[in-house]
């Protein structure tokens, strides 16, 4: 089983510095990178599966030169390759950049599945995994609870998430599948995949590697802007109430009474 | 048929409560432009919610794909649609912010090559095209975006505005496309209802969630019995989901829903970054904690510094006493 995990690098949310450059787009230097939440989730699917099926867990992004220190700690994680597409063209590119980056990218790996993460910290579109799949003719299994390869029969089974509960879609591979947390909880790197990671290779590609033309993405043509940016009105001050149960109940209905949330 | 296209979505067999508001929306956007705006409903069975939508856009046309039925619809749908946006030249399409809508406007972006601006919490329009606000970082800051040339797709967060229907219902027209679609199929195999799925908490007007604090399964019936007395839903943090404690389809943070009820009571919950990225734009924040220095503390409006398991069950019999 060959999976390729779509993995981007994000401000770490926790760290809670995220603010826009001069150039109204994200300073992406001003904030410590992570692995975005829902590729991690797409990374531990990718893993379980291999591990049980054999085969490899390939990463795939595209980011800033500095992406490299990132990777690495999906590489500890278990991944085994790491391709990096980069160039400084590509800086302030859009999701339809994104995504045809990332699917041309796609377009020159060897896989069965490609995993998407649901939606990024930052961008939070959700649109670049389906986007993908579309570009290169991929059947789109997403919101993924549960992921079934049968390699056998060269099939996918996936719980997606419902209002009501989940529907089981199957598609034939390759398929490219979009991953949320549902899937189970990330897991830590060992000392050994941290030691390890250090010598497994991140292959960087440029955008003529992978056959896109300068034109045709990245900042300059993207196709939104940001306008303005505002603080939102700060909150007025905490009320705290500190009496014994009742009392607090009273005072909460009459604070929502009071509202006419009630 | 130029100007805005509101893309209809069909749960139940009718219209999704979102697309109710995406139209409105949209119906505004159509008023202040000068736009006309039409719907758009593609299904096995689009009537139904095709109807629905006329009652609050002009015009919507019913778009009859039987693939649909059977098979994962988002990719058919945005294959139908990017081929009638290629005819006859829309230049803004408007989905819902939902699973859906995302699929569909990520498989619709890469077909037309349209740009997306995505969770829209209220729409404009300035100089020739629509503005788009969106509260981003987690909250930390709204901005105001636009489209660099004159097409875009948007989509829209729930609750972004208020449903309202028009004052006169529009019509609906059906058409049946040619050919099928291109794109591989996915077949849905199975639906399977879950007990305590999914209340729809991002549509909410009260949420009541709870945390680790609740300490377990059981703790989670206070926590349902004052969202029923408040007549809201139940939420809960991703600590209480890791724990089983609750279905992975009441989180609210980062990797669960984003919300934005006019209410979001908080029990047993401490208010990590994480969590509060998914709820901190409710309109009143109401926390019960036992630790007065709990980060949540920094962001609520009310903080009941006490045992949720007295406060809440007494904040219920409060509200019932007062019901009568
Ligand atoms: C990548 C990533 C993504 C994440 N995504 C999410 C997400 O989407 N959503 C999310 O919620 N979290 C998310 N988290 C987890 C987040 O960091 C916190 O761990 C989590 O929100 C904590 O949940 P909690 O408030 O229930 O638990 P805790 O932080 O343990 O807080 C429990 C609170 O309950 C109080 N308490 C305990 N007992 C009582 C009692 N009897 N009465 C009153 N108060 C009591 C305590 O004082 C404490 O403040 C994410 C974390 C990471 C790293």
């Amino acid at each position: 089983m060959r999976i390729v995990v779509l993995m981007k690098p994000v401000p770490d949310t926790a760290a809670g510095g995220e603010r826009l450059g001069p150039d109204m787009r994200l300073d992406r230097a001003a904030v410590p990178a992570v692995v975005n939440a829902n590729d991690e989730y797409a990374l531990e699917a990718a893993l379980k599966l291999t591990e049980a099926l054999g085969g490899e867990v390939t990463l795939l992004s595209m980011a800033p030169a500095s992406a490299p220190d990132t990777m690495r700690k999906a590489l500890a994680m278990g991944a085994h390759h790491g391709v990096l597409v980069t160039d400084p063209v590509l800086e302030g590119s859009d999701t339809v950049s994104t995504t045809r980056v990332l699917a041309a990218a796609l377009k020159t790996l060897e896989y069965d599945l490609a995993f998407a993460g649901a939606d990024t910290s930052d961008g939070g579109a959700g649109v670049v995994g389906p986007g993908v799949a579309a570009l290169l003719g991929l059947p789109l299994l997403s919101y993924a609870a549960k992921i079934e390869p049968d390699e056998a029969a060269g099939r996918v089974r996936v719980r997606r998430l419902s209002p009501t509960g989940y529907d089981v879609l199957e598609a034939p591979m390759p398929a490219l599948v979009v991953c949320t947390q549902a899937l189970g909880e990330p897991r830590y790197p060992s000392l050994k995949g941290i030691m390890a990671a250090r010598s497994k290779e991140i292959v960087t590609r440029s955008l003529s590697d992978v056959g896109v033309t300068p034109e045709e993405v990245g900042g300059a043509v993207a196709g939104t802007k940001v306008l303005e940016a505002t603080s939102p009105p700060a909150r007025a001050a905490t009320e705290v109430v500190r009496e014994p149960a009742d009392v607090a109940a009273e005072r909460v209905v009459a604070f929502l009474a009071a509202r006419r949330i009630i | 048929m130029p100007g805005i296209w509101v893309v209809g979505e069909i749960a139940d067999g009718g219209l999704a409560r979102i697309s109710t508001e995406v139209a409105t929306l949209a119906r505004g956007l159509g008023e202040t432009a000068g736009h006309d705006v039409s719907g758009i409903v593609v299904g096995a069975q689009p009537k139904k919610a095709a109807d629905e939508l006329a009652r609050f856009l002009p015009r919507v046309v019913a778009v009859s794909e039987p693939a649909t039925d059977g098979n994962a619809a988002a990719t058919i749908v945005a294959e139908r649609i990017a081929a009638l946006a290629r005819n006859s030249g829309p230049d803004y399409l408007l989905l819902g912010a939902g699973p859906e809508g995302r699929d569909t406007a990520g498989v619709l972006s890469a077909m037309l090559g349209w740009p997306v601006l995505a969770n829209a919490t209220g729409l404009g329009w300035r100089d020739d095209g629509p503005t788009v606000e969106m509260s981003v970082f987690g909250g930390k800051l709204n901005t105001t975006n636009a489209f660099t040339g004159g097409r875009g797709i948007i989509t829209v967060r729930p609750n972004a505005a208020a449903a309202e229907p028009a004052a006169s219902p529009g019509k609906v027209e059906e058409a049946s496309p040619n050919g099928e679609p291109q794109l591989p199929r996915v077949t849905v195999v199975d639906s399977v209802a879950e007990p305590g799925a999914a209340a729809p908490i991002e549509e909410a007007r009260v949420v009541v969630a709870g945390g680790r604090g609740v300490g377990g399964e059981d703790g989670f019936k206070v926590v349902q019995e004052l969202a029923e007395a408040l007549g809201g839903v139940v939420g809960a943090t991703r600590a209480a989901v890791d724990a089983g404690w609750i279905n992975y389809a009441h989180q609210i943070g980062q990797t669960g829903k984003i919300v934005k009820p006019q209410l979001y009571l908080a029990l047993g919950i401490s208010g990590a970054i994480q969590h509060k990225v998914g709820m901190q734009t409710a309109e009143t924040i109401v926390a019960v904690n036992r630790d007065p220095d709990a980060p949540i503390a920094e962001f609520a409006d009310l903080v009941v510094v006490g045992d949720l398991f007295e406060v809440a069950p007494a904040i219920t019999a409060a509200l019932r006493a007062r019901s009568g």
